[in-house]
């Protein structure tokens, strides 16, 4: 019978051709603009570390007056620390694993001499970054921790660094001149890039990400400047050692917590932290402290520019009217055939039939739309990256799940439409039609 | 032509109104929101800077070998580029219109204040830096090379002389009476304003949020900034951009190659600090594009399956008389009707949008007239659709009437 009904369908859709590429197009057109908005939007606001989004937290602490919002999220917490939480929750050590990280921007005199120099970012954390983050490695590992305590002068190439400098060569031992002085690759990582940069939002999470990693203690003592917010509010400079020994804000701190209670004893860690800041007057006021997961802070900070909901919200309202396009389409289409259907009812086709044939009819729609929009979907994604910044759309590209979700749309979309049409077909009465011809 | 058959005939046809209307409704709803962004967006992005934006480049100097005297390689690389032929003037920068960063600060009018008076963005500037920017002085005084010091990073500024903006001078003394006013940006020692530039955009380029409110709000302060990078604008004579641009990259490495240099004109600066508005404004356009062409080939698709549905009554009515152009009248006044309706409810709909937008995504407020500019291009964009299957309805001999379908 199925293949009965879509042979009729597919004689009924080449009878009227106009009107069949009309929906067709108009769906196709209303998939493509809402799954290339979908697809922008899910790219920004995936679960950049999905493993372990849930075991990764970044504590707060206020560490401005209330009334200030200074660098404050909509909690009125701030959203960096200083240098001298960061430390004391370094040294306390009461989460599985911490550290705290910056940016800077350092030049690079590449091994061969032909090269010119030129700035790399370097993204500056302690040793239990690497495996916190579960960043890969493919050539050496992350340095020891006996570095960290030593300031020792390693580093951490991306692949791409390492490719520009190395060739793609195991890099491992070899150094490399940093602001003029020598560093000792000790790893290489594989292709590692968040999206969005949830570990550090304070510069363009979407973009090109870090290029190389070297110790957070080394960064310190060579005075390395913050590329980023640094917020002193009439606290003195911005520049070290101020910045040191002041309550200016620059770091973020990150830290893994596995089970619900290490989660409760940190909270409580922090709880009595932030008290105990409030008795030697450093935070006089009464102590707000923090701690979200990764999902809850990417929502926390706003992640996703208002543009692209806002894209999302036009692309749905879009597809919505291609919808009620559609439905007007094949409610022409299904009553300009109200003859034949009566012939059917006549024949003692049942109600439930002439529904199943009208639903089969709009169904093969749907699906050609969905192939259509697919196709407008990946133009779409192509233009979007051409048009919006560089930081907008980094990843957006369609996958398996993507595809899925469009042909769903498509399909179901264009059932619903069809809805209120098969239901005025199937109430076709055959004796009237017959009567009329 | 009466209204009344058509509003017989409409009432039997209720759901194919309803359809046109709810379609022309929401069309209007995003159109005229997405006119208010992209004309808002177009005007942000093209707002003059009050640089002389075609004649300037800037280029940035990181030095790789650390010298150890700052101070002099900035003054030996600003005379050589100075000294450079076809150079009008170039100083160093710190921060610059477009660079969408830079030294935010709060202005003040007395020195105990609790609340800020207002937000500045800063500039560093010594005596060249006007001439080199093409910014017009209006009122006052330029520095005087002995007002400039050398400021290194970290160091506390206690500038005693400002220059600032018409914009933020009107905000600060609406009176007018700016000049020689003490104001407090950024420390507790006064400044005194010395003069007042016509226009100079703070380095602010997103279109929303609270730093946009600040955007012509600029303030000079008297330094050359030493770094270990340096940013150097360089004004040029008209027509000499590209030569120079090559020749200042050529001197500057000449002095000392150990360096990483970027050049960039000011326009390609310009581009790419507005690149996300003119991205959203040439989505916007097309994605409306789309929905009003979705819409009017909807209004065409629905009005020809009624001219089919109707071919006996229409013939019948050519039989009595009806001209063809009655006949296009009809549906003409029919769809006036429809689309009349929906745009009433679009007029709504995009208000009610609009304020939803404004608070929720920080957009700004939509005047009216885009929803009436909506409301038009609505009515006529449903008079066009309906043309084609008008005609075609036209064409349906009288005879069609006798012969009973």
């Amino acid at each position: 019978m199925f293949n009965y009904y879509c042979r009729l369908a597919l004689s009924s859709l080449k009878r009227n051709a106009v009107l069949t590429t009309l929906m067709i197009v108009v769906i196709g057109v209303g998939i493509g603009a809402s799954m290339t908005a979908l697809t922008v939007f899910r790219a920004m606001s995936g679960d950049p570390i999905p493993a372990k989004s849930q075991r990764l937290f970044a504590p707060q602490i206020q560490s401005r007056r209330p009334d200030d919002r200074d660098r404050a999220g909509e909690d009125g917490v701030q959203v960096s620390v200083s240098y001298i939480d960061a430390m004391a929750w370094m040294q306390a050590r009461a989460a599985y694993r911490q550290t705290a990280l910056y940016a800077t921007t350092l030049s690079v005199r590449p091994v061969e001499p032909r090269q010119k120099p030129f700035k790399a970012t370097v993204r500056v954390v302690y040793t239990d970054f690497f495996p916190m983050f579960d960043v890969p490695f493919l050539f050496g590992s992350a340095w020891r921790a006996a570095d960290d305590e030593s300031h020792s002068a390693v580093v951490v190439l991306t692949r791409e660094m390492n490719d520009q400098l190395f060739g793609g060569k195991n890099s491992v031992g070899k150094t490399i001149r940093l602001d003029d002085e020598s560093y000792t690759v000790v790893g290489v990582l594989s292709d590692w890039l968040p999206i969005p940069r949830f570990y550090d939002l304070q510069i363009v999470p979407f973009g090109v990400g870090d290029q190389m990693f070297i110790p957070f203690t080394r960064a310190i003592e060579r005075q390395m400047v913050v590329s980023g917010n640094t917020s002193c509010s009439g606290d003195g400079g911005s520049a070290f050692p101020n910045i040191l020994r002041s309550n200016c804000i620059w770091l973020q701190f990150w830290v893994e917590l596995r089970t619900p209670e290490e989660i409760a004893k940190y909270r409580l860690y922090l709880s009595n932290y932030a008290s105990e800041q409030q008795r030697t007057g450093r935070y006089p006021w009464a102590p707000h402290t923090q701690l979200r997961n990764v999902t809850q802070w990417l929502s926390y900070r706003h992640v996703v520019p208002n543009e692209v909901d806002l894209l999302v919200l036009l692309a749905f309202g879009f597809l919505f009217i291609c919808l009620l396009n559609a439905t007007g389409l094949i409610l022409a289409k299904l009553m300009s055939r109200a003859g034949d259907i009566g012939v059917r009812r006549a024949l003692g086709a049942s109600r439930g039939a002439i529904i199943y044939q009208c639903l089969v009819e709009t169904a093969m729609i749907g699906l050609s739309g969905g192939a259509l929009g697919l196709l407008l979907t990946a133009l779409g994604l192509a233009v979007a990256r051409a048009l919006l910044s560089k930081d907008f759309v980094t990843l957006a590209t369609l996958d398996f799940a993507d595809i899925g979700i469009a042909i769903l749309l498509a399909v179901g979309a264009t059932l619903l439409a069809g809805l209120y049409p098969t239901w005025r077909a199937a109430r076709v009465q055959p004796a009237w039609q017959l009567k009329a011809k | 032509m009466t209204i009344r058959p058509i509003l017989s005939s409409l009432s039997r046809n209720k759901f194919g109104a309803v359809l046109i209307a709810t379609q022309i409704a929401i069309t209007l709803g995003f159109l005229a929101n997405a006119l208010a962004i992209v004309e808002y967006r177009l005007s942000w992005s093209s707002r003059p800077s009050g640089m002389d934006e075609a004649n300037l480049f800037s280029i940035s100097s990181d030095s790789v070998d650390h010298p150890a005297d700052l101070a002099a390689r900035v003054h030996t690389d600003l005379a050589t580029l100075r000294a450079l032929p076809g150079v009008v003037d170039a100083f160093a920068d710190y921060g610059y219109p477009f660079s969408g960063g830079g030294w935010i600060s709060s202005v003040n009018l007395t020195v105990d204040q609790k609340t800020e008076t207002t937000e500045t963005a800063v500039y560093l500037a010594d005596e060249h830096a006007l001439s080199a920017l093409g910014v017009h002085l209006i009122a006052g005084r330029n520095f005087t090379a002995d007002e400039i010091t050398d400021r290194r990073e970290g160091d506390k500024p206690t500038p005693d002389v400002l220059i600032v903006t018409k914009t933020l001078a009107d905000r600060l003394f609406p009176a007018g009476n700016a000049l020689g006013q003490t104001i407090y940006v950024t420390s507790d020692q006064p400044e005194r304003i010395i003069g007042i530039v016509d226009r100079l955009q703070a380095p602010v380029i997103e279109a929303n949020g609270a730093t946009s409110t600040i955007a012509e709000h600029s303030v000079l302060g008297p330094y050359r900034p030493i770094d270990e990078r340096s940013d150097y604008l360089v004004r040029v004579t008209p027509g000499q951009l590209d030569a120079v641009m090559k020749s200042a990259e050529k001197a500057l490495l000449t002095l000392n190659g150990d360096r990483i240099l970027r050049i960039r004109s000011m326009e390609e600066r310009r581009r790419t600090a507005y690149r996300g508005d003119h991205g959203l404004v040439v989505l916007l356009i097309s994605v409306c594009t789309a929905l009003v062409a979705v819409t009017g080939f909807g209004i065409v698709g629905l009005t020809s399956y009624w001219v089919t549905q109707r071919r006996q009554q229409i013939g019948i009515r050519r039989a009595l008389g009806a001209t063809r152009r009655d006949i296009v009248a009809y549906f003409q006044t029919e769809n006036l009707l429809i689309a009349g309706l929906g745009a009433a409810a679009g007029v709504l709909l995009a208000i009610a949008l609009n304020l939803w937008l404004v608070g929720s995504f920080e957009m700004v407020r939509m005047p009216g007239r885009y929803a009436l500019i909506g409301a038009a291009i609505m009515l006529i964009l449903g008079q066009l659709a309906v043309l084609w299957p008008a005609r075609r309805a036209a064409s349906i001999p009288p005879a069609l009437a006798t012969r009973g379908g």
